[in-house]
C-alpha cells in the first residue's frame, strides 16, 4: 500500500502547498519553543533562552529549504518560481530581451528550415519495402576520369545488368530503370506532349515493394523491345485523364505506337523524382542490340539486399562478373568494378555538398548566435552582481543561482524558437521551390521530428548561451561585490575578459563565414563570365523529337529538318538558325569511343579514345559563331548516301593527332557503322558544361539519316530572343501540327540553369555570413558601450587631468578594435584550412585567393570600426565633472 | 551547514524509524531520544532531522498526525507505517551486517 501513500502524498503536496508550508512553519515553531522551555528548565534567563535556542536551531530559512526540498513535485515550484522570476526580468529590460531573441529566432529558424531539406533529402527513408537493404550498384572505372558520377560511379550498360543479375546470387533480385524522353500523343495523334519517362525493368515495382494504386505492375513478358504496356503515373492520371479507373485497359500513343495501360502508380511514388510522368518496361523500344552492349552506359541498377548476405559479399560476387566482362572487351569502355551507393545519396548526387556546406554555414551562424545572447548575459550579469552577491549571502546555492540564470537564457532561446519555427514554415517553403535540383521536394515540409530537432536546438542553444555568463557571474568573485564600496570592482575587469574573448571567436567564426561565402561568390562570378565558346547573346533555343513511326526513313527526316531550317531562316527577325543534337553548354549528351584507321592498333587492355558526338547542320558552326580553325565545314552534300565525312574539336585534334594535320585522315566509331568518316574540318572548342573543362569532340552531319537522338534547333534574332518563339514554333506546327517542342529558352537560360544551384548556394552562404557580421557588431558595440560605463569615472580622472579627447577617442576606439583585429587573424588562418574542404564547389577560384581574402578584411575592419565608433565618441564627449560625480 | 553525506543519511533514516517503533513522537521527541539512549554521543541536527522526517513521509515509511502534546500545544506526531515496519527490519539487517563486517575487519587489527 505504499505506493497509495506516495501518491496521497504526492496530490496533496499538488494542491495543499500553502497549508503543508504552514504546518512546517508550525512544526519547527514548536521545536523552538520546546528547546526555549528547556533552557528555561536550566535556569537561563527568558532573553537567553531565546538567543540559545535560536543558535542551535541554526538557519530556519536554510531548514525549511531543505525540509521543502524532500517534497514532491518541488522540482515543479521552482521551475514555476524561476520561470516567473526570469519573465519579469526579461520584461523589465525589453529593448535587450528584443534584441537576444531575434537574434535566436533567426539563427534557430535557419538552421530548422536547412534541417527540414537535410532530412527529407538525405535522411528520410523512401516510401519502399525495407528500404535499408536496398542499393544502388554501378559500375566504377579504375581511371576516376572515366566515370560520369562524380568520379567514381558510371551508369551500368544494359548486357552488364543482365549478366549480374543472372550470375549472381547475393542480391534478392537485381532491378534497373533508364531515363526516356516520349512523345505522348492521343490515339490520333491529338494533344502532343513530350515528357520525361522511366523504363523499368519488370522486377523493379516488386523489388521496390511497390503496388499499383489501380491494376497491375509489369510481367516478365513484357519487358521485351516490342513490349508495349504503360504504367501512368498519379500525376499523369489525375492531369491527362481525370482521374478516370477505366483508363486502365486502354491505350495510349507513345512515340506514335500504341501502349497499353496496364496500371497507375501510387501517389506516394515519386522515384526516382517527380518529373517522370510514365513508366514502361525497361526494353521496350529499345533496339535489340543495345540491349546486347556492354558498353552503352545509361542505366541505373537498384538491388536488394538477401537478408543472410553481407554487401561486401553481394558485391565482390558482381565485382568478379564484371572484372571478367572487363576482359572480355578489353577494348571497349567496360569497367573493371562496380561500386555501391545509397539510394538517397544516388537521388541527392549534385546537392549533397552544398546541403552539407549551408548546414556548417548555419550551424556557424547559430553559435554566433548563442555567443552573442552569452555576451549580453554577461554584461547583464555585471549589472545585477550585488543582487546575485545578496541571494548567495542570504543562502542561495551557487546550482539555484546558475539555475535562476539558465531559466532566463532558456526563456529568450525558447521565445526566439517560436518565432524560428514559425520563420521556417515560410523559409522551407521558400526554399524547396527555388532550388531546382532538389530530389523529393514534394516530400519536404515540417513535422513531429524537426519540431523535436528544434527543441533540442533550443536546449542546447540556452545552455550554451547561458552556462558560460551563469558560471562566471556565480563564483566566488561574485561576492566580492559585498565588500567593494566603489562600482568599479575587479570582477567586472574578469567579466570584460571573458566578453572580450567571446567576442573574438565570434569574429573569428564570422570571418571564416565571410571568406567562404566570397570564394563561393567569387567562383560564381567566374563561371557566369566563363566563355562557353559560342555565341550565347539573342539566341532561342529549343528541342524536338522526330516520332521513329511518322518519320521512318531518313529523307522523311531530313525534308523536315531542312525545310524547317530554311523556314525558319526566312522568318523576319531571324538573323541564323542552326540544328543539331545540342548545343553547346547544354551537358554531356551522347559520347562515343572511335579508332583512328591510320594509327596503329591500340593494345587491348588500353582503354579506346573517347569524345563527345554531336550532330550538326552545314550552317550550325557559323550561326553560333564556333570559329574554323583549318578545313572547311559540312555542305548540304554532306547527307546520307553519300561518303562519311566528320568535324573534330581543336582538343580531339590536339590529343590524338599530335603532331600531324589531322584533315584526310579518318575516325571510325563503331557503334555508328562500319564506315569510316573523313576529317574535313577542325573548330574550337566550345564547353559542354559550364564549369567543366572541354573535351574532345566531334560533329557529324544532321543529314547523315540518324534520327535515334533528338535534336535542337537553336535561332539568332536581331532582337529580344524569347518573342521570337512563338514565330518560329508556328513554323514547326505548319509542318508538323503534331509534333511537340520543348525547352523553348533563351540559351543564356539553359546555360544559366546550370548555374542556378551555384548561385543559390552562393547566395544563402552570403546571407548567412552578413547576418553574422551584423550579429557580431552588435556584439562589438554592446561590449564597447558597457566598458565605456564601466570605464567613466577612469576616463573622467584622466580627462580632469588633461587627457585630450582625440586620446579618449583613439584609447576606447583601440580597445574595442583589438578583438576584432584578433579575430580576423584568427579566423583568417582557419579559412585557410576549412577553404580547403570546398575547393571541389570552387570554378577557376583558388581557396586561397588574396582578393577575396582583402576584401573581407575590408569589410569587417570597417564594420568593427563603424561599432566601435558610437561607444567611443560618446566617451569622447563626456563631461568630466559628471563622470567623477557619478562615483 | 552542507547536506549530510550518503552514510550518515541512512543511518538517520534508520535510526529515526527504530526510535519511532514503539511509539508515535513528534520530532522534538524524537531528537531527545536519540540523544539519551545513545548516552548523549549522538546530537541530531534539525537542519538534518526534519528534512529526513519529510522525505520518509514523502517515501511512504513514516506517516504524520496532529495531536495534542504534552504541553497542550498541537505537534506534528510521526508513527511507522505498515511499509515503514518493513524497511525497518531490512534496514536492521543490513545495519546488522554492515556493522559486524566493520568489527571483523576492525577486530583483525
Amino acid at each position: 500500500m505504499r505506493w497509495l501513500a506516495q501518491l496521497r502524498m504526492r496530490i496533496e503536496m499538488l494542491f495543499g502547498r500553502g497549508k503543508a508550508a504552514a504546518r512546517l512553519d508550525d512544526e519547527l515553531r514548536f521545536h523552538l519553543e520546546r528547546q526555549i522551555a528547556e533552557n528555561l528548565a536550566a535556569g537561563m534567563t527568558a532573553e537567553e533562552a531565546r538567543y540559545a535556542a535560536q543558535r542551535t536551531f541554526g538557519n530556519p530559512a536554510l531548514v525549511r529549504e531543505q525540509a521543502r526540498a524532500t517534497w514532491g513535485l518541488n522540482w515543479l515550484e521552482l521551475l514555476l518560481r524561476d520561470v516567473r522570476y526570469g519573465v519579469r526580468t526579461l520584461r523589465r529590460t525589453p529593448g535587450f530581451s528584443l534584441i537576444a531573441i531575434t537574434v535566436m529566432a533567426l539563427s534557430i529558424g535557419a538552421a530548422t528550415s536547412l534541417f527540414t531539406v537535410v532530412r527529407s533529402v538525405l535522411l528520410r527513408p523512401l516510401p519502399f519495402r525495407d528500404p535499408a537493404r536496398l542499393v544502388m550498384v554501378f559500375e566504377h572505372f579504375r581511371d576516376p576520369s572515366s566515370n560520369q558520377e562524380g568520379f567514381s560511379y558510371n551508369s551500368v550498360a544494359p548486357a552488364d545488368y543482365y549478366d549480374w543479375r543472372a550470375q549472381t546470387h547475393g542480391f534478392e533480385d537485381m532491378g534497373a530503370w533508364r531515363w526516356a524522353r516520349l512523345n505522348l500523343t492521343g490515339e490520333h495523334g491529338e494533344l502532343p506532349e513530350l515528357i520525361n519517362g522511366g523504363g523499368g525493368s519488370w522486377n523493379l515495382f516488386p523489388l521496390l515493394g511497390v503496388h499499383a494504386a489501380i491494376g497491375r505492375t509489369f510481367t516478365e513478358s513484357e519487358d521485351h523491345p516490342d513490349g508495349n504496356a504503360v504504367m501512368l503515373t498519379w500525376n499523369l492520371f489525375e492531369r491527362r485523364f481525370g482521374g478516370d479507373p477505366s483508363e486502365v485497359g486502354r491505350q495510349i500513343h507513345l512515340e506514335g505506337k500504341p501502349y497499353t495501360v496496364v496500371g497507375v502508380l501510387p501517389k506516394s511514388f515519386a522515384y526516382p523524382d517527380a518529373s517522370i510522368q510514365v513508366w514502361v518496361p525497361y526494353a521496350s523500344g529499345m533496339p535489340p542490340a543495345v540491349l546486347e552492349h556492354h558498353d552503352f552506359h545509361f542505366s541505373r541498377v537498384v538491388a536488394r539486399l538477401r537478408p543472410d548476405v553481407t554487401l561486401a559479399s553481394a558485391l565482390s560476387q558482381v565485382e568478379a562478373v564484371q572484372y571478367r566482362l572487363h576482359l572480355q572487351y578489353l577494348n571497349a569502355p567496360v569497367a573493371e568494378d562496380v561500386a555501391p551507393r545509397t539510394i538517397n545519396d544516388d537521388l541527392a548526387r549534385d546537392v549533397k555538398k552544398p546541403l552539407l556546406l549551408l548546414m556548417c554555414a548555419v550551424g556557424c551562424m547559430l553559435l554566433i548566435g548563442c555567443l552573442n545572447v552569452a555576451n549580453l548575459l554577461v554584461a547583464r550579469g555585471a549589472a545585477r552582481q550585488k543582487e546575485v552577491a545578496i541571494r548567495g549571502a542570504l543562502g542561495a546555492q551557487r546550482s539555484t543561482l546558475i539555475r535562476a540564470q539558465l531559466t532566463e537564457s532558456l526563456l529568450i532561446c525558447l521565445a526566439g524558437g517560436v518565432g524560428g519555427v514559425l520563420l521556417s514554415l515560410a523559409a522551407t517553403k521558400w526554399m524547396a521551390s527555388t532550388w531546382k535540383d532538389l530530389p523529393n521536394a514534394m516530400s519536404i515540409h515540417v513535422d513531429g521530428v524537426v519540431l523535436g530537432f528544434a527543441c533540442a536546438l533550443v536546449f542546447s542553444a540556452a545552455l550554451l548561451a547561458g552556462l558560460l555568463p551563469a558560471i562566471s557571474s556565480t563564483g566566488k568573485a561574485a561576492f566580492a561585490a559585498l565588500q567593494a564600496s566603489s562600482r568599479t570592482t575587479s570582477g567586472n575587469l574578469s567579466r570584460a575578459t571573458l566578453r572580450k574573448s567571446l567576442l573574438t571567436v565570434e569574429i573569428a567564426i564570422t570571418v571564416v563565414l565571410l571568406i567562404g561565402a566570397g570564394l563561393l561568390l567569387r567562383s560564381f562570378v567566374r563561371l557566369r563570365s566563363a566563355d562557353v565558346g559560342c555565341v550565347t547573346d539573342h539566341v532561342l533555343t529549343l528541342d524536338y523529337s522526330l516520332p521513329e513511326k511518322k518519320y521512318d526513313s531518313p529523307e522523311k527526316v531530313n525534308a523536315f529538318n531542312e525545310t524547317l531550317l530554311e523556314r525558319v531562316r526566312a522568318t523576319p527577325g531571324v538573323s541564323a538558325a542552326a540544328l543539331g543534337s545540342a548545343v553547346p553548354g547544354a551537358g554531356v549528351g551522347e559520347d562515343d569511343d572511335f579508332t583512328i584507321p591510320e594509327h596503329p592498333p591500340i593494345s587491348p587492355g588500353a582503354p579506346l579514345p573517347d569524345a563527345l558526338y554531336r550532330t550538326a547542320d552545314p550552317g550550325y558552326f557559323s550561326a553560333l559563331q564556333i570559329p574554323l580553325l583549318n578545313g572547311h565545314f559540312f555542305s548540304s552534300d554532306d547527307r546520307v548516301g553519300t561518303p562519311k565525312t566528320i568535324i573534330v574539336s581543336r582538343q580531339l585534334a590536339r590529343q590524338y593527332f599530335p603532331g600531324e594535320n589531322p584533315l584526310g585522315k579518318h575516325l571510325h566509331v563503331a557503334s555508328r557503322g562500319d564506315a569510316d568518316s573523313e576529317i574535313v574540318g577542325i573548330v574550337a572548342d566550345t564547353l559542354f558544361h559550364v564549369g567543366q573543362p572541354a573535351k574532345p569532340t566531334m560533329y557529324v552531319p544532321v543529314l547523315n539519316g540518324e534520327n535515334d537522338q533528338g535534336v535542337t534547333l537553336a535561332v539568332r534574332t536581331a532582337s529580344d530572343p524569347l518573342a521570337m518563339s512563338v514565330p518560329v514554333q508556328k513554323q514547326i506546327a505548319a509542318l508538323d501540327p503534331g509534333l511537340p517542342v520543348s525547352q523553348v529558352q533563351t540559351m543564356q537560360q539553359a546555360i544559366g540553369d546550370s548555374l542556378g544551384n551555384a548561385s543559390f548556394s552562393a547566395t544563402l552562404v552570403l546571407g548567412f555570413a552578413v547576418l553574422s557580421l551584423v550579429l557580431a557588431s552588435v556584439g562589438l558595440y554592446g561590449v564597447l558601450s558597457y566598458l565605456m560605463t564601466q570605464r567613466a569615472t577612469e576616463l573622467g580622472v584622466r580627462m580632469a587631468l588633461g587627457a585630450q579627447r582625440d586620446q579618449v577617442l583613439r584609447l576606447i576606439l583601440f580597445d574595442g578594435l583589438r578583438p576584432a583585429i584578433l579575430g580576423l587573424v584568427i579566423g583568417s588562418a582557419a579559412s585557410a584550412g576549412i577553404t580547403q574542404l570546398i575547393r571541389s564547389m570552387l570554378y577557376d577560384t583558388r581557396p586561397l585567393d588574396p582578393a577575396v581574402y582583402v576584401a573581407v578584411t575590408i569589410t569587417l575592419l570597417t564594420v568593427a570600426t563603424l561599432a566601435c565608433m558610437v561607444p567611443a565618441w560618446r566617451a569622447s564627449r563626456l563631461d568630466p565633472m559628471q563622470a567623477l560625480r557619478m562615483e | 551547514m552542507g547536506k549530510p553525506n550518503d552514510l550518515v543519511q541512512g543511518t538517520l533514516d534508520l535510526l529515526i524509524l527504530k526510535t519511532l517503533r514503539p511509539e508515535a513522537m513528534h520530532g522534538w521527541a524524537i531528537g531527545k531520544r536519540i540523544q539519551q539512549v545513545s548516552g548523549e554521543v549522538l546530537q541530531v541536527q534539525q537542519g538534518s532531522l526534519y528534512p529526513a522526517l519529510h522525505r520518509l513521509e514523502q517515501q511512504g515509511w513514516i506517516k504524520a498526525k496532529w495531536a495534542e502534546s504534552e504541553t497542550g500545544r498541537q505537534a506534528k506526531f510521526y508513527s511507522l507505517t505498515a511499509a515503514g515496519r518493513g524497511q525497518l527490519e531490512k534496514e536492521t539487517a543490513n545495519w546488522a551486517r554492515l556493522s559486524a563486517a566493520i568489527d571483523l575487519i576492525m577486530g583483525e587489527a
